[in-house]
C-alpha cells in the first residue's frame, strides 16, 4: 500500500484512489491528419519507464480530481505530487 | 499425503565463458527463453546459441507465476498458439525426458453473474470449434467437480456455474524450466548465467551483437525474451513497445493434505486457486494498478484475494498464508503476446504475455524459434505482431485472460 498525497485533501490510502496511466500524454490536434501508425502510437503506445515517471491519479473516493505524480517505478516512492496542467517538476539532484 | 518430488537429476547444464560469437543471442534466461534455445535446436538444428540470463536462470517470472496451463481463449488466434502450446506440454515431460510434473486436473472458470454466464458459454463455444476441450457446467456439476466450493446462494456471487477444460492443469515449474535447460544444454546451446545486457551493437539498421556485463559479443540474430523488462531491451535497441511493466503477486499456504482437485479460477471475485503437489494452496489475482518493476506489490491486492478465496472456500479460513511474493508482467493493450520481428533487422522480440506466460512457454518458444530460423513469423504467431497496433486488428482477450489487467 503506497501513501498518496491527494493535492486537496492530503495523505491517503492507495486504495482511495485510481491510476491513470502516464501523464502529459495530449490528445492530437488533429487527429485527421495522424496515419495508421501515427494514431496507433497515441493509442496503444505509452512511455514504461524503469525508475522515475510521471503519472496520473484520481482522488476517486475523495475529491474526485486528477493531478499527477512522479512515482519511483522501481522502488515505488513519490518523488513529487503536483496539479493537473502544472508542468513536471525538476527534483533535486538533476534527475528528471 | 500430498505426491513426493521426483528425484532430483545429477546433471543440468555446463556453467560455460561466453564465446566472442553466436548464430543466435536469446536475451532472457527463464522458461521461454529456454524453450526457444530448445526448439532452435531441435526443430532448426541451429546450436550455435546463448542464452543470456542477467541473474540466475528462471528466476524471474518462471520462479514466481502460478503453474496454471490451459488453453481455453476465445478467438482463433489465441486458441491455436495456447493449444499448441498445451498439446506440446502434452508430450514434453516425455520428449524432454523430466517428469516435470504436469497435472492435467482440469481447469474451471467460474462465472457469478448472467453476463459472466452468457460469455463463459459463448467461449465453450468457440473453443470446441477450435478443437480445444471445453464445457459448460452448471453449479451442481461444478460442486461434483469440486466438492469444496461454496455454491450456495449465501454468498455476495453466488456460482451460477463455469466453464471446464478438463486437459488442463499445473506442472512443477523450476522442474519445467530445468527440463528445458538441460534438453538445450545437451544440444550445445550455451546458458550464460550472470551476464547482464547494457547495450546493443548495430550495423546501420542490423544488430550484429550485445554489449554485456561480461564483454561484447557478436551474433547473427538476437532475440529478446525478458517478460516484465523488454521495454528496457527494446529502448535500448531503439524501438518501443506498446507494454507496461506491473507488479503481479501471488501467494502460497502452509502444507495441508490434498483438499483441491482442480483448478479454479474467478474473473469477477477475482481469484485463482489450485493445489501444488506438496500440498500448499497456490494463489493469484490481478496485477497491482500501477507501473512497477519492484517484483513486490501492495498488501491490499493480496487481501482481496483471500477475502474472494474464503468467500469461495470456506474451508480456506484457517489456513495459514505461508508467502507472498510478485513478479513483473509486461502487459499489452490487448492482453495477448506480442511474437514478432520488430523495426531493427535480424531482432526479434517474444513479450507481452502479461499474466499469462508459463502456459505458453512451449508455445513461445516454437513460435519464437520458427521467427528466428526464417525471418518469418510462423502461422500461429503471425497474428501477434507488433503490426496490429497500427492496423487495428487487436486480439482482445481481456475476458479469456481471467485476471484483471
Amino acid at each position: 500500500m503506497i501513501l498518496i498525497s491527494c493535492p486537496d485533501c492530503g495523505s491517503r490510502d492507495e486504495t482511495e484512489f485510481h491510476y491513470g496511466g502516464q501523464a502529459h500524454v495530449p490528445y492530437p490536434e488533429d487527429p485527421n491528419a495522424l496515419t495508421d501508425e501515427e494514431w496507433g502510437r497515441y493509442l496503444f503506445y505509452r512511455e514504461n519507464t524503469k525508475g522515475i515517471f510521471a503519472e496520473r491519479w484520481v482522488h476517486s473516493s475523495g475529491c474526485r480530481k486528477w493531478f499527477n505524480v512522479l512515482r519511483d517505478t522501481v522502488t515505488y516512492r513519490i518523488a513529487a505530487v503536483y496539479r493537473t496542467g502544472e508542468p513536471r517538476p525538476t527534483l533535486d539532484g538533476g534527475s528528471q | 499425503m500430498a505426491d513426493l518430488l521426483p528425484e532430483h537429476p545429477d546433471f543440468l547444464w555446463r556453467n560455460p565463458e561466453p564465446k566472442s560469437s553466436y548464430d543466435v543471442i536469446i536475451i532472457g534466461g527463464g522458461g521461454h527463453g529456454l524453450a526457444t534455445a530448445y526448439y532452435l535446436a531441435k526443430n532448426h538444428g541451429i546450436t550455435n546459441v546463448a542464452v543470456l540470463e542477467r541473474g540466475w536462470l528462471a528466476g524471474g517470472n518462471m520462479a514466481r507465476n502460478t503453474t496454471i496451463i490451459r488453453s481455453n481463449y476465445l478467438w482463433d488466434e489465441s486458441a491455436a498458439i495456447y493449444e499448441h502450446s498445451l498439446k506440446q506440454w502434452e508430450v514434453l515431460p516425455e520428449e524432454l525426458d523430466y517428469d516435470f510434473l504436469f497435472s492435467q486436473r482440469g481447469v474451471l472458470n467460474l462465472a457469478h453473474t448472467l453476463q459472466d454466464v452468457r460469455d463463459s458459454v459463448r467461449r465453450c463455444e468457440a473453443n470446441r470449434l477450435n478443437g480445444v476441450d471445453a464445457e459448460w457446467l452448471d453449479a451442481d456439476q461444478v460442486k461434483e467437480v469440486c466438492p469444496i466450493i461454496n455454491t450456495s446462494d449465501n454468498i455476495r456471487y453466488p456460482v451460477m456455474g463455469a466453464t471446464y477444460q478438463p486437459r488442463a492443469g499445473i506442472a512443477k515449474h523450476d522442474h519445467v524450466a530445468w527440463a528445458f535447460a538441460r534438453k538445450a544444454d545437451e544440444l550445445g546451446v550455451d546458458l550464460i548465467q550472470d551476464c547482464e545486457v547494457t547495450g546493443f551493437v548495430k550495423d546501420g539498421n542490423r544488430v550484429v551483437g550485445v554489449q554485456t556485463s561480461r564483454g561484447t559479443i557478436a551474433a547473427g540474430k538476437v532475440a529478446l525474451c525478458a517478460a516484465g523488462h523488454s521495454s528496457v531491451l527494446a529502448e535500448m535497441a531503439g524501438f518501443d513497445l506498446p507494454i507496461q511493466s506491473h507488479p503481479l503477486q501471488a501467494l502460497v499456504s502452509e502444507l495441508h493434505q490434498p483438499v483441491h482437485p482442480t483448478v479454479v479460477m474467478s474473473n469477477h471475485v477475482h481469484v485463482y486457486v489450485s493445489q501444488a503437489h506438496k500440498g500448499e494452496l497456490v494463489m493469484g489475482a490481478g496485477v497491482d494498478a500501477y507501473n512497477g518493476y519492484g517484483q513486490r506489490g501492495g498488501f491490499h491486492v493480496i487481501e482481496e484475494q483471500m477475502a474472494a478465496a474464503v468467500e469461495l472456500f470456506p474451508i480456506f479460513a484457517r489456513a495459514h498464508l505461508l508467502r507472498t511474493w510478485g513478479g513483473i508482467v509486461d502487459v499489452t493493450p490487448d492482453a495477448s503476446p506480442v511474437v514478432s520481428k520488430t523495426p531493427i533487422d535480424q531482432l526479434y522480440v517474444n513479450c507481452g504475455w502479461g499474466t499469462g506466460g508459463f502456459k505458453g512457454t512451449p508455445g513461445a518458444g516454437w513460435t519464437m524459434a520458427h521467427t528466428i530460423a526464417h525471418d518469418e513469423p510462423h502461422e500461429y504467431n503471425a497474428p501477434f505482431a507488433l503490426e496490429r497496433f497500427s492496423t487495428g486488428a487487436l486480439i482482445d482477450e481481456h475476458g479469456a485472460a481471467a485476471v484483471a489487467h
